[in-house]
C-alpha cells in the first residue's frame, strides 16, 4: 500500500466519523478541530485497525501519552504508516 | 414511614469469600487486581483483573444444582446464604409470602453466553446444554435465591450497568418502607472475567493496563473485577422487636437519569442524586461523615464524580475513597460490594483508603483517604455508583 493510499483511507474513515465530506479534511486538522470527541477517537482507530490489520496503541483515558499520535490527521496517517512498517510479514 | 434495618450481608469477591475477610483486606488496603489466567488470553491486550482465586463450585452445591447455576448466580447464592445466617431469619409462613430479591447485574450469565458460543460457532457442536436459558437469564440468581429460601413476594432482576447494585439495594429499600415487603435480600453480582466479556470492553480504551488508581494523577483507567454481595434488608419495627442485630439502617435513596450521553457522566446528574438522596433521608450534606464514590479510576468519572461532589458538598466534603482500588469494578456487583465499606465506616469506625494513590490530580481535589485507612466517627455515609447510560444511584446509610 502506498502512503497516498494509507493518507486516503484514514481521511475517509475520520471524515466518517466527524460526518463531513473526505474533500474538506486538511492534515494540519486536529480531532477537536473536526468535532470528534474521544468516543469518536476511539471509533476512529477501531476503524484505522480493521481497515490496516494493525493494533493501534490507545488509552481513551490518556489520549496524548501513547505512541501513537493523535494530534493531527497528518500525524495519524504517519502513525498508521509506521504500524504497517512494522507489521510481521 | 416504615424503616428500613439491614439485619444481615454476605459477600464473595475478588478481597475475601467472606463479610470478615473482606472487611480485614480492606482495612489493611491490599489489592486483588492481577494477572488474568483465561482461555485465549494471548489474544486479550487487557491481561490484568480481580478475579476470585481458589472458588470450588462443586463443594458450595450438588452437581443438579451447578448444572443451572452460571458463575454470577453462584456468587450471588453464596453471598445470599450468608446474609440469611447472619440475619438468623427463618422464612416460614406468611413472611415467606411478603419477602423477596432483587438482584442487579450488568452482565447476567455472559461466562454462559461465551462457552456456547463457543460451543456452536468455533467447536461446530450441534447442540448446546439444555439449561444455557436459564442459566445465562439476568433473572437467574434473584430466582435461584429465591427458590432456595422459598421467597413468594416480590422477585426479579435489576440492570443498570455500574448502577445496578444500587438499584436493587435502593428498589428494596422502597419496597419495604412502603409496605409492599417486610424482608428483600437485595445485592449485586457480575462474573464478567470471561474472554467476550474482557473482548468487549477493551474495544472502549477505558481499560488499565497497570492497576486501578482511582482519583492518582497517574491513573489510566479501570479494572474489571467479579462477585456479589447481597444484604438482608428488614423493617425496621420487625427487626428490633426480635432482637435481631441492626447493622446500618437505610435511611434514603435516589436515582436520577443525566438523559444525555450513553458514556460521558454528566455532573448535575450525579449531584441531584447525591442531593436528592439526603433530601429522601432528611439529612443534610454536614451530617456525611463518608462516602464511598464510584471512583472507577477513569480521566472522566473521576473529575465527573470531585465535580459533583464539590457541587453538593460545597468546600468542605468528607473523606471520599474508592474501594475499587483494591477489589476492581464488580460491574453489577459494585454498588453492594462497596456498601460493605459504608458498613465498616458505620460499625468499626475505618474508613477503607484509596489505594494506589501515587500523586494528587489537581482536578481530583478531594480527601480520597489516600493508601492507609482510617480511624473515624462515621454516624451517616453515602454511597455513590454512576452507570453506562447515564443512570445515577445512590443509597444514604446511617449508623444504629
Amino acid at each position: 500500500m502506498t502512503p497516498a493510499q494509507v493518507e486516503q483511507i484514514v481521511v475517509e474513515i475520520v471524515a466518517r466519523q466527524a460526518m463531513v465530506a473526505p474533500a474538506t479534511v486538511k492534515l494540519q486538522a486536529t480531532p477537536e478541530e473536526l468535532g470528534l470527541d474521544s468516543l469518536g477517537l476511539v471509533e476512529s482507530i477501531f476503524a484505522i485497525e480493521e481497515a490496516f490489520d494493525v493494533t493501534v496503541p490507545f488509552n481513551a483515558n490518556d489520549p496524548g501519552s501513547a505512541s501513537f499520535d493523535i494530534a493531527t490527521v497528518g500525524s495519524m496517517v504517519m502513525a498508521v504508516q509506521a504500524l504497517i512498517a512494522t507489521k510481521p510479514a | 414511614m416504615r424503616r428500613v434495618a439491614i439485619t444481615g450481608a454476605g459477600t464473595v469477591n475478588p478481597l475475601a469469600g467472606d463479610v470478615a475477610g473482606t472487611y480485614a483486606a480492606l482495612r489493611e488496603g491490599r489489592s486483588a487486581i492481577g494477572p488474568l489466567e483465561l482461555r485465549d488470553v494471548a489474544r486479550l491486550t487487557i491481561r490484568i483483573g480481580a478475579r476470585i482465586h481458589g472458588w470450588q463450585p462443586e463443594v458450595l452445591f450438588s452437581s443438579q444444582d451447578l448444572a443451572l447455576l452460571d458463575p454470577f448466580s453462584q456468587y450471588a447464592v453464596v453471598a445470599a446464604r450468608q446474609a440469611l445466617a447472619q440475619s438468623g431469619l427463618q422464612f416460614d409462613g406468611a413472611l415467606a409470602e411478603t419477602s423477596g430479591v432483587i438482584i442487579g447485574s450488568a452482565g447476567g450469565g455472559l461466562t454462559t453466553s461465551d462457552d456456547n458460543y463457543r460451543a456452536v460457532y468455533q467447536a461446530g457442536k450441534a447442540r448446546v446444554h439444555p439449561f444455557v436459558v436459564p442459566r445465562l437469564m439476568l433473572n437467574a440468581a434473584a430466582s435461584q435465591i429465591a427458590i432456595g429460601c422459598g421467597l413468594q413476594g416480590p422477585v426479579y432482576a435489576v440492570s443498570s450497568a455500574c448502577s445496578s447494585s444500587n438499584h436493587a439495594i435502593g428498589q428494596a429499600f422502597q419496597l419495604i418502607r412502603s409496605g409492599s415487603a417486610d424482608v428483600m435480600l437485595a445485592g449485586g453480582s457480575d462474573a464478567m472475567l470471561c474472554f467476550g466479556g474482557i473482548k468487549a470492553w477493551e474495544g472502549l480504551r477505558v481499560l488499565s493496563q497497570t492497576g486501578c488508581r482511582p482519583f492518582s494523577a497517574d491513573r489510566d483507567g479501570m479494572v474489571i473485577g467479579e462477585g456479589a454481595a447481597v444484604f438482608v434488608l428488614e423493617e425496621m419495627t420487625r427487626a428490633r422487636t426480635r432482637g435481631a442485630d441492626i447493622l446500618a439502617e437505610v435511611a434514603g435513596f435516589a436515582m436520577t437519569s443525566d438523559g444525555a450521553d450513553m458514556v460521558l457522566p454528566s455532573v448535575s446528574g450525579a449531584a441531584r442524586a447525591m442531593t436528592i438522596a439526603l433530601r429522601d433521608a432528611g439529612l443534610d450534606p454536614a451530617d456525611i461523615g463518608y462516602i464511598n464514590a464510584h471512583g472507577t479510576g477513569t480521566t472522566v468519572n473521576d473529575r465527573c464524580e470531585t465535580a459533583a461532589i464539590t457541587q453538593v458538598f460545597g468546600g468542605k466534603p468528607p473523606p471520599v475513597s474508592s474501594t475499587k482500588s483494591m477489589h476492581g469494578h464488580l460491574m453489577g456487583g459494585a454498588g453492594a460490594v462497596e456498601l460493605l465499606a459504608c458498613l465498616m465506616a458505620l460499625r468499626d469506625g475505618v474508613i477503607a483508603p484509596t489505594i494506589g494513590h501515587v500523586a494528587g490530580d489537581p482536578d481530583c481535589g478531594l480527601d480520597v483517604v489516600p493508601n492507609v485507612a482510617r480511624t473515624a466517627r462515621v454516624k451517616v455515609a453515602l454511597s455513590n455508583s454512576f452507570a453506562f447510560g447515564g443512570l445515577n444511584a445512590v443509597l444514604a446509610l446511617k449508623a444504629v
